[in-house]
């Protein structure tokens, strides 16, 4: 283990995110606690900046009663724990078949130029992490970057471009289809099927 | 074409609201008690006659696996678990369903939950799908507040609950038993069968994994009898299904449709053709990335449902098509695809852990055609090799896009093989 993440900080919960936690464990029988491990490393590493260190998980072990080495295992196992620390904004492409069909690689190579950074790397400033994910699972609104909790959607390297320096100015994106005017998974154009029921009150656009 | 009364997943767009109040104008959580007191049997039976074949992938009838679930219990709990790890390349209906249509999931927990006597619900849902998590909490929060699941399920004296589970990035979790081990609190790695989940699953305890679709789907089913499920479609491929259409079309989308309809009407009705028409298609993956690709000549006639698509020695899967035109590398496409197998391996079998890194690796060199025309045969091998001798199916979907590929592109490859010679020796 690198000795350098062990001798970071001590973890802890903050008592909302401790509040959570107790909450997410009365999801499962009493005598399950460690079915608990994956909600509570995602929480925690919300909290520890975007990743998992290990008095992270150490703590986590401690709080659920489970031997570190699982935990560990738990979080080397699932690609969403990030074991090394991340910027503060992390865009994951994604590249597989359906995204790379639809022009990925324009993607890709617009977030590369304008970030100055690989796959895997974060810039000097600690602002940006690039990451290349497997399918994220919109294949219809491909290509797609995930950024915090949404979607982004229908992109092309222009309109990355553009995703790119509205974070870096401070902007909020809006998420979804980016280049099209369609309705989330309905094809452009309008639906082909349940016309009235889109038009009803409440429908937009 | 399949008519809007016939379909299930109104809000599939999102157009409306997701909540209690929208979702009950749709139709969701009406006379749900009344069904309910049925009966567990009616219920399962109702299911049965639908002929509703698992939407995940597998098709197996979705009533004949919930009459796997003992009938009484021995003591222990029961359980239920939705498959939400949507990660199939190509797919992307679970996530619909999630975002705006969660109480036909949620209902569709309870009845199903109840005609196995399970006490909770489990959804496993993956975990870059976020704000779908968060959606669906709430919609969760919502059927607790109005009594609808909880202690007195529909005032039916019965108690369920329904818990979300949020992954962390493993396609492997979307395998029943790998998911189990999940919610366990463990690596994602499958578990051998048998035992199989119906009797030892969750916790050790009974269990029964399915997909959100065939869930989502239980209560309009029941509502309007298996019967009227069972009489669209054909035989033995039954009912509605949603297609997602991606790739090389020209207006990418999600449908809703009657199994069976033809390939061609599918792509040309609702995802406005194949970019540059019809004749410039060069093959459809029509189930997820795991199925043989079709070459042109067979999507001109093939239905879209599971005996048909297996009579071309393909598969229906996830009914996610992913469309390619003639401007397509086809050779790189399935090598991705084999690098996807390749990372999402968990490493428990040999076969599979060596063998989609060793598949994956020649399937980049053939991409160039930096290799001999003898390593053809001997990749076709290995996919052998590795198809059906591993614990779980990621074995068999890491082998079947490679071989569908040389089934019906074969002469692609030789070709580049023989150019990559012939650019060598001119240099």
């Amino acid at each position: 283990m690198n000795i350098k993440l062990r001798s970071a900080e001590n973890f802890k919960f903050t008592p909302e995110n401790m509040d959570w936690a107790k909450g997410q464990l009365s999801k499962y029988p009493d005598n399950r606690r460690e079915s608990a491990v994956m909600p509570l490393l995602t929480r925690a590493q919300e909290q520890n900046n975007g990743w998992v260190s290990v008095p992270v998980m150490e703590y986590i072990a401690d709080m659920l009663e489970m031997p570190y080495i699982r935990v560990h295992e738990v979080a080397s196992f699932y690609t969403m724990y990030n074991l090394k620390p991340v910027g503060k904004h992390v865009i994951e492409v994604c590249t597989t078949t359906p995204c790379w069909l639809r022009g990925s690689d324009d993607v890709v190579a617009a977030c590369k130029d304008e970030l100055g950074i690989g796959f895997g790397e974060t810039t000097k400033d600690g602002e940006f992490t690039l990451l290349e994910v497997e399918c994220a699972g919109a294949c219809v609104n491909a290509p797609v970057i995930a950024y915090r909790k949404e979607y982004y959607e229908d992109l092309d390297g222009h309109s990355t471009r553009n995703f790119i320096k509205a974070i870096k100015s401070g902007e909020i994106v809006s998420s979804g289809p980016q280049t099209t005017d369609r309705h989330k998974s309905a094809p452009q154009g309008g639906p082909t099927t349940l016309k009235e029921f889109c038009a009803l009150e409440g429908g937009k656009r | 074409m399949l008519a809007d009364k016939d379909r299930i997943f109104t809000n599939l767009y999102g157009y409306q609201s997701f909540g209690l109040n929208a979702a009950k104008k749709r139709g969701d959580w009406d006379g749900t008690k009344a069904l309910l007191e049925k009966g567990g049997d009616w219920i399962i039976n109702e299911m049965k006659s639908s002929g509703l074949r698992g939407r995940g992938g597998a098709g197996f009838p979705t009533g004949l696996k919930w009459s796997f679930m003992p009938k009484e219990s021995d003591g222990r709990p029961h359980y239920l678990v939705v498959n939400a790890d949507e990660g199939e390349p190509g797919t992307c209906k679970d996530r619909e369903i999630i975002r705006h249509d969660p109480h036909k999931l949620i209902e569709g927990c309870l009845v199903a939950g109840f005609s196995m006597k399970a006490c909770a619900a489990y959804i496993y849902i993956r975990g870059e799908f976020v704000a779908e998590a968060d959606v669906l909490e709430a919609a969760i929060q919502e059927a607790y507040a109005a009594g609808l699941i909880g202690d007195n399920a529909c005032g039916m004296g019965y108690k369920f609950d329904v818990y979300v589970h949020r992954g962390a990035g493993a396609y492997i979790c979307g395998e029943e038993t790998a998911l189990i081990e999940s919610i366990e609190g463990k690596k994602g790695q499958p578990r051998m069968k048998p035992p199989f989940p119906a009797n030892v699953g969750l916790y050790g305890c009974p269990t029964t994994v399915n997909n959100v679709e065939s869930i989502a789907a239980a209560p309009t089913i029941l509502r309007r009898g298996g019967a009227w499920f069972a009489s669209l479609g054909r035989p033995n491929n039954t009912g509605t299904k949603l297609f997602c259409i991606s790739g090389h079309v020209n207006n990418p989308c999600n449908v809703e449709e009657e199994m069976g309809i033809s390939l061609k009407e599918l792509i040309e009705k609702h995802a406005g053709g194949v970019r540059g028409g019809w004749d410039n298609l060069l093959a459809v993956i029509p189930g997820g990335s795991s199925v043989h690709l079709l070459p042109k000549n067979i999507c001109d006639t093939v239905l879209m449902d599971f005996d048909s698509l297996r009579a071309e020695g393909s598969g229906l899967g996830t009914a996610a098509v992913i469309v390619m035109d003639k401007s397509t590398d086809i050779v790189k496409a399935i090598a991705r695809l084999s690098a996807f197998y390749h990372h999402e391996s968990c490493g428990q079998c040999t076969p599979c852990r060596e063998g989609t890194g060793w598949m994956s690796r020649v399937m980049q060199r053939m991409v160039t055609g930096e290799a001999e025309i003898e390593e053809i045969d001997m990749l076709l091998d290995v996919t052998k090799k590795v198809e059906g001798h591993t614990i779980c199916a990621l074995g068999d979907a890491a082998a079947w896009p490679i071989q569908g590929l040389f089934r019906h592109f074969r002469p692609e490859v030789e070709r580049r093989i023989l150019e990559y010679k012939k650019s060598r020796k001119a240099a």
